[in-house]
């Protein structure tokens, strides 16, 4: 759009964050019963959910089975009404093959896959409103749902976008933003070591400006695990005292 | 066929109600649990840089040497010992088996049995070599959270109101009538067809219904709890006890009994 300012020169941005500001997170756990693990975060107006099955049995050729360790398996689907226009296909096209696919590299380093040998581990995300920073949102819902399944795991994983306009870097990109062009980086954390699980990024962007944007990014991860902390140790806490003993 | 509609409400937390804090050490994945290294790390664990860090989120346990976490929910573990209740959905087909096994378990059967190992990949290997494991005939199963059934001595109780259930560890209850005399010599392999009468009927359907409220209400399942639950819902016809607010008023009474007994 001609004469859109993502950063004016009081430093808002279009929806009136500052420039390292995240969006408001809501995040709940065990939302389906039926499934081993489940959860729905929402950040900004992107929703997104997430369940997870296993670990179990590998389904279809056993062949595929892994000796040591657990086959991470992700899909990545996102509704027909997510974005502006209405999609045609939910699933099975390159963008969603290609998300499943480094949801899978996000989450093999992160869960212990050592501990169940031969066996398969679903993470299914759906993206049911896109507004920016949707692979962001489905690895901090996979993350809530692959704790609310008992699956062991290093450590959080915590993911965020950041972008870059005019010598600022801009956190937790929204629809806008990501539609206007520039640069965009998403960014997955492990947050106690900081060690990165994902980093992405399919732009041009001089050198000396990425240290800037993978810090903002960086930052902006660190406080999405602050959130998501404190809603899995409310979650854990409210069931600890229905349990009872 | 009446049907019953309700709108949407705003659940509120159920621990609200409650108005306890718990009094365990509660972690999430990440955390440290301790940096004194003479623990021997359990499961729910893992040793990072000289500190034991948690891998699953939920309550420390802690005995004498051994730390582990224990996770608020997670499919079956297996361990040696344990009564697991299951359906058999695939079998070896060589022809030993098929000569031995053929006339007593087939595809399809609800048993009963134990644990006798437990591999290196979580795999368990079961044996029904007791008379009181075996073939389950007629009753009804439910299926909960391996996370809420309690471990205790003996998962095979007579309960007094006229039914019996098998806890199984792995999360399937069985509940069937109680039968009239133990059977000496059939073993555990022949199913007693003979109709149920209308009355045991009703008594396990509303052990059924109790059951479920308990594990939807997140309360742990042990004879006690699911027998005061049963003399809770007594007042109730077995159809309600599914609706919210009755499910809540009896697993509120259930847990007021439970404490009082135990304090």
């Amino acid at each position: 759009m001609a004469g859109l300012e993502l950063l004016s020169d009081q430093g808002y941005r279009v929806d009136g964050r500052r420039a390292g500001e995240l969006r408001k997170i809501q995040a709940r756990m065990g939302v389906f019963a039926q499934a081993d693990g489940s959860a729905y975060i929402e950040q900004g107006n992107t929703k997104a959910l997430a369940v997870v099955y296993g670990p179990h049995e590998i389904r279809g050729s056993r062949a595929r089975a892994l000796p040591d360790r657990a086959l991470v398996n992700c899909q990545y689907s996102s509704a027909t009404f997510s974005t502006g226009e209405r999609k045609r296909r939910p699933h099975g096209d390159r963008k969603s093959c290609e998300m499943g696919l480094q949801l899978r590299q996000t989450f093999e380093a992160a869960v212990l896959t050592q501990l169940h040998p031969r066996s398969q581990i679903d993470i299914y995300v759906q993206v049911l409103q896109a507004d920016g920073g949707t692979y962001a949102a489905c690895v901090n819902a996979a993350t809530l749902a692959v704790l609310d399944a008992g699956i062991p795991m290093r450590d959080f994983v915590c993911a965020c976008s950041a972008g870059f306009v005019d010598g600022t870097a801009l956190a937790d990109l929204s629809h806008v933003e990501e539609a206007a062009g520039g640069p965009q980086l998403a960014l997955a954390l492990l947050p106690s070591s900081g060690q990165i699980a994902l980093l992405e990024m399919d732009a041009r962007l001089h050198e000396d400006h990425l240290e800037q944007v993978l810090e903002a990014a960086a930052h902006a991860a660190r406080d999405v695990h602050t959130l998501l902390d404190r809603v899995v140790r409310q979650h854990v806490q409210e069931a600890s005292i229905l349990l009872g003993d | 066929m009446a049907m019953e509609m309700r709108l949407p409400v705003a659940r509120k937390p159920l621990s609200e109600s409650l108005g306890r804090e718990t009094k365990k050490h509660l972690v999430v994945p990440g955390d440290t649990i301790t940096t004194d290294t003479g623990f021997m790390r359990g499961h729910g664990t893992y040793m990072g840089e000289e500190k034991l860090i948690a891998s699953v989120a939920g309550s420390v346990e802690r005995v004498n040497k051994l730390v582990c976490v224990k996770a608020l929910k997670t499919r079956y573990h297996g361990e040696v010992g344990d009564i697991v209740v299951g359906r058999i959905t695939e079998r070896r087909r060589s022809a030993k088996d098929e000569l031995a096994m053929r006339g007593f378990l087939q595809e399809g059967d609800l048993i009963s049995a134990e644990v006798q190992a437990v591999f290196s990949d979580g795999a368990v290997s079961l044996h029904t070599r007791s008379l009181k494991y075996g073939k389950l005939g007629q009753g009804v199963l439910v299926q909960v959270s391996p996370s809420l059934v309690k471990r205790q001595k003996t998962h095979f109780h007579d309960l007094p109101c006229g039914a019996s259930v098998i806890l199984g560890n792995n999360g399937f209850i069985w509940i069937y009538p109680t039968p009239e005399h133990k059977e000496e010599d059939a073993g555990g392999f022949t199913a007693n067809l003979e109709p149920v009468s209308l009355a045991d009927r009703e008594v396990i359907s509303r052990l059924r219904n109790c059951i479920i409220s308990l594990a939807t209400q997140r309360m742990l399942l042990y004879d006690t709890s699911i027998l005061y639950c049963y003399e809770a819902s007594l007042p109730h016809q077995i159809k309600d006890i599914l609706k919210p607010e009755i499910m809540e008023e009896i697993v509120m009474e259930t847990r007021q009994r439970l404490l009082e007994q135990e304090g």
